[in-house]
């Protein structure tokens, strides 16, 4: 459905720096340098899948959205969306899609919603009756029929987001960009806007890209992300994939009647211990945990077992760390 | 004195900063001074009467027009200073311990110098070396030099008083457009620089003369190009100072009842 | 045409929201411009001709300029004011839509305040009309609409042009009033007072005079020669829209490669 084949892309960047004097030699002789924003970036996604794009700030996220979506043209490699190059047919693709910006908005500030979504109506040429349907479709799964008739500079952040997002999907698109989708919403919004997008992607086999740093977005959402770096694709997989492959360690707790003989298992390192409970660090690489509980249970009269991963949070972190960005 | 000086140096690093906006500025001050130059000059080819003004006398004022027109158009607006106003946030000035007046005043000098300094020298050079009906040229003598000296430094605090008040009239309005664009239209007719004033029929030269407007953009440069005589000129001083008095005092005025005004709505 | 009816209403509406700041707006816009119109008046009280050309001539050329001018204010101010979409990131909203772009931008503004400017032309064009001995036939005035036609198309085409700079540098684009804001006060006299490469600049660069000249000397019975290439001249001007159109894809596909 989407595919993208070892894509790039540079900007040039002019240097300014402080100073009078700097200022007034910047006049004549301005300095460049080169940014790779992205340099041989390749990956498919099928119909139906929720994607995650994750990287730090200055990866590359944007630019590639903005290349997949028609917006900028890649110096070089290919990509077909649906059959349609985005930077060739600029005006057939982006009929398929959808795009979300969270930081920006696509809606009139100063009118009703609704004539915002009539307005896009007549933009993306829907026919009356389809129009009406996906209307009704939207309002109910987004709970926004109490809001469509008021000025949007008065609606709330989560409002203006579900509004948003109904609004790039009026046309029937059957990809879905979202940048940031829940950028300074409050937890009851996200959640709100998670869901959301889980029901769409499973009622409608939208397909969903979603960029974004709130790692709980993804995991909500997302079987598979797609990590880069420094314009570098890192990790393309499943986010069990990403978990086995970066977090190989796993914490098991324990409860038992009181005991304070020492424990000492090969690849289990004690956390914390006291008299009736212990928190274990198991290396997956030296021992598996169901053989660690059983020499635990040796050794010990177990109340209560229970085995943790490490939150998503902490793996990406390490994991930019591993690669330096 | 120190902070003015550093708010000054800054001004005048970030319009060098913004090379291509000066750049622009010249180069469309200039195109104007020319296009002003030949319709005039169209039309004293079309009469033989002397006017009260000579072509060579008005390519310099024109020129000058050009040149310093950061310093003297009343709609060089700050839009800082528009927002703090309608948004509330000039709750917070109020309580700054300094004399807000004085304040605002020396920072609207600080913006139209840096602004005139960046544009004025290029347009004024380009202009010296034009063919000879457009060129500009050297003061008509010495004295009208030190005159149009004296008069423009007054004629900057001049405008700032009169801007200040456009300002503090936004207290009332709250909207910056529809007074800022009335009087800006008005003063701008009245300064000379749409129709010069000695052009202007004699019962509107009257009525000019009567108004603050003309001291700032007209009076320095005619005394420039020698339309102005001595003994007028030295008059017009005292003048621009009396307009400055009066409207100083007015604007410190205005401001204090807006300030009262603002307490007794509690916002 | 639909989509574009569709979003002037919803500008309209937009704009009724802030419904005193839009009277004062369109009053003042009523004003600067009659201002103009009192010095030209003052200007002939003292010289009373200007280069073979009466007050109520100019009055003419300067009320067909105006009403041009104030047309494409209205209808192309979204190109004016493109430098704040472009720096907002909103011109990327606007490529992931299944329309033209010029189309898009075309609806993002229209400046209805510009009626104080307009009706400011027209009351000119009403003053020159009592004055001016013309005998007005069908030709005359055809020519005239053509005129005022042809003016609003070079206009919209130089806010196009100016707004094709913003691709490359959102900065100095004050440069570009010397082709709109100067091109509306050179073309509000007759071409023919100017200096010779002023002339040639106004012919062959941007064609003003195809607007303010030609069709001019056959409203007023100065054209010699060929009347009908007088009369259609105005033709030429809204063929300038042309290249204009063809200079803003390039610079679209500019923005495309670089993104800035």
């Amino acid at each position: 459905m989407i595919e993208v084949e070892s894509l790039s892309k540079s900007f040039k960047v002019a240097k300014r720096s402080a100073g009078i004097g700097s200022a007034v030699k910047s006049l004549f002789n301005p300095q460049y340098s080169v940014v790779n924003a992205l340099e041989d970036i390749s990956f498919q996604i099928d119909e139906g899948e929720i994607v995650g794009y994750i990287g730090p700030n200055g990866a590359g996220k944007s630019t590639t959205i903005k290349i997949i979506s028609g917006v900028l043209v890649p110096d070089s490699g290919k990509c077909k969306i649906l059959g349609n190059t985005p930077w060739e047919n600029r005006i057939k693709h982006v009929k398929n899609i959808g795009v979300v910006f969270g930081q920006r908005s696509q809606l009139w500030w100063d009118l009703p919603v609704i004539d915002s979504f009539n307005l896009l109506r007549d933009i993306y040429r829907v026919p009356e009756g389809e129009y009406r349907k996906t209307l009704n479709l939207l309002i109910s799964i987004l709970d926004i029929s109490s809001l469509l008739t008021t000025p949007v500079r008065q609606l709330s952040l989560g409002q203006r987001m579900r509004c948003e997002i109904a609004a790039s999907l009026l046309h029937n698109p059957k990809i879905l960009f979202l940048d940031e989708p829940t950028i300074g919403l409050d937890a009851v919004s996200k959640i709100a806007v998670r869901n959301f997008i889980k029901t769409i992607n499973q009622e409608r086999k939208l397909t969903v890209i979603l960029t974004t740093h709130d790692m709980n977005d993804i995991e909500a959402l997302a079987e598979r992300i797609i990590l880069i770096g420094k314009g570098q694709i890192l990790l393309d997989g499943t986010l069990t994939d990403l978990k086995k492959r970066f977090a190989s360690h796993k914490i098991v707790k324990v409860d038992f009647t009181e005991n304070t003989k020492s424990i000492n298992i090969e690849g289990v390192k004690i956390l914390n211990r006291s008299k009736e409970s212990m928190a274990l660090s198991v290396d997956l690489d030296v021992i598996k945990v169901s053989d660690a509980i059983g020499f635990l249970a040796k050794d010990l009269d177990i109340l209560d077992v229970s085995v943790h991963s490490r939150p998503v949070e902490e793996i990406i972190v390490d994991l930019y760390k591993v690669y330096q960005i | 004195m120190r902070a003015y000086y550093s708010l000054f140096k800054m001004r005048v690093l970030k319009g060098l900063q913004y090379r291509t906006a000066a750049i622009a500025g010249v180069c469309t001050q200039f195109f104007w001074g020319i296009m002003y130059i030949m319709i005039f000059e169209a039309f004293y080819k079309s009469s033989t009467t002397p006017q009260p003004i000579t072509y060579n006398q008005l390519v310099q004022v024109i020129w000058l027009q050009q040149s310093f027109l950061v310093l003297f158009m009343l709609w060089y607006r700050d839009s800082e200073l528009f927002n703090q106003i309608t948004n509330g946030d000039i709750a917070y000035e109020l309580c700054r311990p300094s004399d807000l007046y004085g304040l605002w005043y020396a920072k609207l000098i600080g913006q139209r110098l840096s602004g005139a300094i960046l544009r004025c020298f290029p347009i004024i050079l380009i202009a010296a070396f034009l063919p000879k009906p457009y060129r500009f040229s050297l003061p008509a003598d010495g004295i009208s030099f030190i005159l149009f000296l004296i008069t423009i430094t007054l004629a900057l605090l001049l405008i700032v008083a009169i801007s200040m008040l456009i300002y503090i009239s936004t207290f009332y309005t709250m909207s910056p457009t529809g007074s800022l664009l009335m009087i800006a239209v008005a003063g701008e007719f009245f300064s000379g620089l749409i129709i010069p004033v000695p052009l202007m029929p004699s019962i509107l030269r009257k009525i000019v003369y009567l108004l603050p407007f003309r001291y700032t953009s007209d009076l320095p440069f005619r005394l420039y190009a020698g339309n102005i005589g001595l003994k007028e000129g030295l008059l017009s001083i005292g003048v621009q100072l009396v307009w400055i008095l009066i409207l100083v005092w007015l604007g410190r005025f205005l401001m204090k009842r807006a300030f009262k005004k603002i307490v007794v709505q509690g916002g | 045409m639909k989509l574009y009816l569709r979003y002037v209403s919803v500008l309209l509406k937009s704009q009724m929201q802030y419904r005193t700041s839009f009277i004062l707006v369109t009053v003042g816009q009523f004003f600067i411009p009659f201002f103009m119109f009192i010095s030209v008046l003052l200007l002939f009280q003292r010289f009373s001709t200007i280069a073979g050309w009466t007050l109520y001539e100019v009055a003419l050329c300067y009320a067909v300029i105006n009403i041009s001018s104030s047309l494409s204010e209205c209808f192309a101010r979204g190109f004016d004011t493109f430098s704040m979409l472009i720096v907002r990131g909103e011109f990327d909203r606007i490529l992931v839509r299944p329309r033209t772009t010029l189309l898009q931008i075309f609806g993002t503004k229209f400046e209805f305040s510009r009626i104080g400017r307009l009706s400011q032309g027209f009351i000119a064009l009403i003053f020159s009309l009592m004055y001016l001995d013309v005998s007005w036939d069908l030709y005359r005035v055809l020519t005239l609409l053509l005129m005022i036609l042809s003016g609003t198309f070079i206009f919209t085409g130089l806010y196009i042009l100016g707004a094709t700079l913003c691709f490359w540098t959102v900065e100095g684009l004050e440069v570009v009033n010397i082709l709109t804001d100067g091109g509306r006060n050179f073309a509000q006299y007759p071409l023919s007072i100017y200096q010779e490469w002023v002339k040639k600049f106004f012919t062959y660069v941007i064609p003003f005079a195809s607007v303010n000249y030609l069709p001019l000397q056959y409203l007023l019975n100065k054209a010699n020669g060929n009347l009908l290439a007088h009369m259609l001249a105005p033709i030429l001007g809204i063929l300038f829209i042309i290249p204009c159109i063809l200079i803003w894809n390039f610079g679209v596909k500019h923005y495309k490669s670089t993104g800035s």
